[in-house]
């Protein structure tokens, strides 16, 4: 579990809630084709917009490294094996490089881009908490599930800590020298033992809490909308129908379920 | 302060409780009556049912499915399980209490379940925290807190419910002698100022004798002794020790162990010792572990005492500085621990770690004694003969096919000794042995401890109780500012 970093930008004041519908929005808009216009055109307004997030560049860098590798990758897989179409370049056995794979690569390395930047860096900002205090308000999701979910993440960071003395206890035991994959298992059990022990635990402090109990609950802390929330969403809003419409404009528009 | 807690009275009636996976009933017969406002110490053996009762006033054993209920608990004559928020509940392991993950919100999070308005709630919320003394802001992360620290913040979220019965199941068995202390102070506080009837359950009499005006027993059929803590202890002094209570005037006494001095078998030279690559704490002394002796590492929880021993047993590398095996432990093998294989550690160098779960390997407790010698490639006959021998030795024969992990803590604790024992190391690493130990699995550790050291194995222990250090420790290291609060 990373936790979430101080971000002071216009967009890191958001409500998460806002950040969800937000990336949710760009993402669906840009899974419906395949084409480049649509996806260079999201790209680009996101970059210009990038500045606005509140997220210092050290640290967007880091955290965005995984899309920035899981882009070019998913572009070669394609560019190997995508749909065959117009002149071939390389042909043994089963890659085929074509003017169709190569299109294609290029138009999958930049939707992965223009999906997975937005939707990381406006992560970056979301603190689980008001997360969860968002789609319990605002979203109306049912607090038992939400706030079990919020309970359940704060021991993950401790299943971590389990799992490593897990590791060093079975060096102790005299049993970690041979038969990796039978000590994972091993140890996989025993996490899940203390897990499930753990978890109980936290159900009865909850418990012992008054959660659960009949009547109204009521919300410490409030979860509320505001401009910035308006103008995220808005701006989201306006990325990706720029980017259908130009799509649809240049005649590129590919609709992915119309195949 | 004092504003909206109504003291509520606490009445078992031939109460009993018997857990739906349970054969024998965990409470049975039992009748008690605390009066609102009285503070009540609860003690008897384990599998008294002391924690049973607990959860019963807090109205949290549940229905008909999680087992079967016989008379009745009431608290001011309600059932305890329809009058949510009556009783607070603080249970034993600080890790268990903390729920959300900012202070603030932790103490809030009773408050919203019962459905206080949000104005209420933040004053409340400065009140709780302020009763149990515990000055961070609000948006600190409850992952920062020490043990001590988390019981308080769990006591504020029980105190910001108003209850006006507060339960404590053990609430400084995990923690520090500076954590006990902060801990007592908070309850001495909270119970002044809002009149709460209070029943704690706790092994260290000593910490709470002066702060209840009663003492209850329990015994497998019912409260056993009841009355002032003076006369209670007086009477039933004897029975109590028995029982595994710590009672004052009734401590284990043993005589300080003499130091023979053997071979040397450890160097420790400028350690920096770390999880990771993050440094916890550096050792500037330089150290040397003979056999026969007992080394001892104290300090406050948090100061990286459970690194350096795990450095040490050869189980992390060091990050800066030596930790060599000399020639008489290191028999043949690479002069640094932690470059052994697993199997070369066994005879060499036995761990023992904090939460004994950790290392419990199979589903028999005869078959967890066999896996060390087993690895050594002993014969058969010979891993039966030290089971054998271990089972006996450690009071566990009659449990040889129960599940490790259905033993009670000092059983678990025991065995967990019991495994590292059966390959004969020349040197114990022992993380806090006696944490939360009742006197009878103390007494049992600390006499097999002595042993051990009069056999000539060398014993490197992180503890901070005191008693054990007076009783078998050869040379006490203090640890603390160096590696304190960088540890989150």
């Amino acid at each position: 579990m990373t936790a979430a970093i101080e971000g002071a930008g216009p967009i890191a004041g958001a409500n998460p809630v806002t950040k969800l519908a937000a990336s949710a929005v760009l993402a669906v808009a840009l899974v419906l084709s395949l084409d480049l216009v649509s996806a260079s055109v999201a790209l680009a307004l996101e970059l210009l917009a990038l500045p606005f997030a509140g997220v210092p560049w050290k640290v967007l860098w880091r955290r965005t490294a995984v899309v920035w590798l899981a882009a070019p990758l998913t572009g070669l897989t394609i560019l190997l094996y995508g749909r065959t179409s117009g002149t071939v370049y390389v042909d043994w056995l089963l890659v085929r490089i074509s003017d169709g794979s190569v299109e294609l690569a290029i138009a999958t390395v930049l939707r992965v881009l223009a999906v997975g930047l937005p939707a990381v860096v406006l992560f970056l900002t979301v603190d689980p908490t008001d997360l969860a205090d968002g789609l319990a308000q605002l979203v109306r999701l049912p607090a038992r599930f939400v706030l079990g979910a919020l309970a359940g993440l704060r021991l993950l960071a401790v299943f971590w800590e389990d799992w490593r003395t897990l590791e060093l206890a079975r060096r102790a035991r005299g049993v970690a020298d041979t038969g990796r994959l039978r000590r994972f298992a091993g140890q996989a059990f025993a996490l899940l033992v203390l897990a499930i022990r753990r978890g109980s635990a936290l159900a009865t402090a909850m418990e012992a809490r008054g959660f659960g109990a009949p009547g109204e609950r009521t919300w410490a802390r409030p979860s509320r909308l505001g401009g910035r929330d308006a103008a995220l969403f808005a701006g989201s809003v306006l990325i990706a129908a720029a980017a259908v419409t130009a799509a649809v404009a240049t005649g590129s528009w590919n609709f992915i379920a119309g195949r | 302060m004092a504003s909206g807690i109504r003291a509520a009275r606490l009445e078992a009636r031939s109460w009993g409780w018997r857990h739906a996976s349970r054969r024998d009933w965990a409470v049975r017969g039992l009748d008690l009556d605390v009066p609102a406002g009285q503070r009540v110490l609860l003690l008897g053996a384990s599998g008294a049912g002391k924690s049973t009762l607990l959860l019963g006033a807090a109205g949290l054993l549940g229905g008909v499915d999680e087992g079967e209920e016989a008379g009745a608990v009431l608290l001011d004559g309600v059932p305890s399980a329809s009058a949510r928020g009556r009783a607070g509940l603080v249970q034993q392991d600080p890790e268990a209490g903390v729920i959300l993950a900012r202070v603030g919100d932790d103490v809030a999070f009773g408050c919203e379940n019962l459905g206080v308005p949000r104005g209420e709630i933040w004053a409340r919320v400065a009140e709780a925290l302020d009763a149990v003394g515990l000055d961070v802001p609000l948006d600190t992360p409850t992952s920062r807190l020490s043990g001590g620290q988390k019981q308080r913040l769990a006591m504020a979220g029980v105190l910001a419910m108003r209850p006006g019965l507060v339960l404590l199941d053990e609430p400084t068995a995990n923690l520090d002698p500076e954590g006990v202390a902060e801990v007592r102070a908070a309850v001495a506080r909270l119970v002044e100022e809002t009149g709460a009837t209070l029943v704690v359950v706790e092994h260290r009499t000593d910490v709470w004798a002066d702060l209840v005006d009663r003492v209850v027993v329990l015994g497998p059929d019912g409260v056993v002794a009841d009355g002032a803590p003076a006369g209670v202890f007086g009477q039933e002094g004897d029975r109590l020790a028995a029982g595994g209570v710590w009672v004052p005037g009734h401590l284990p006494q043993v005589a300080p162990a003499e130091a023979r001095e053997g071979e040397p078998l450890l160097r420790i030279e400028r350690l920096t010792a770390g999880r990771g690559r993050r440094p916890v704490l550096t050792l500037d002394e330089e150290l040397e572990v003979a056999g026969g002796t007992a080394t001892a590492f104290t300090g406050p929880n948090g100061a990286g005492k459970s690194t350096v021993a795990l450095t040490l047993a050869g189980l992390l590398p060091p990050l800066a500085g030596r930790v060599d095996a000399l020639p008489a432990l290191a028999a043949g093998a690479a002069p640094e621990p932690a470059r052994w294989r697993s199997r070369e550690l066994l005879s060499r160098i036995g761990t023992v770690f904090q939460n004994p779960e950790h290392q419990f390997l199979t589903g028999r407790v005869a078959d967890e004694l066999a896996v060390g010698p087993r690895a050594l490639g002993l014969p058969e006959d010979a891993v039966a003969a030290r089971v054998e021998e271990l089972l006996e030795r450690l009071g566990l024969s009659r449990l040889a096919a129960a599940n490790p992990f259905t033993l009670s803590g000092g059983e678990k604790r025991r065995l967990s000794v019991a495994t590292a024992l059966a390959t004969r190391p020349r040197m114990l690493v022992l993380d806090e042995p006696t944490f939360g130990q009742d006197v009878r699995t103390w007494t049992s550790l600390v006499l097999l401890f002595r042993e051990l050291l009069d056999e000539g194995a060398a014993l490197v222990t992180v503890t901070h109780d005191d008693r054990f250090l007076s009783a078998l420790a050869t040379r006490t290291v203090a640890l603390g500012a160096v590696g304190a609060g960088s540890r989150a």
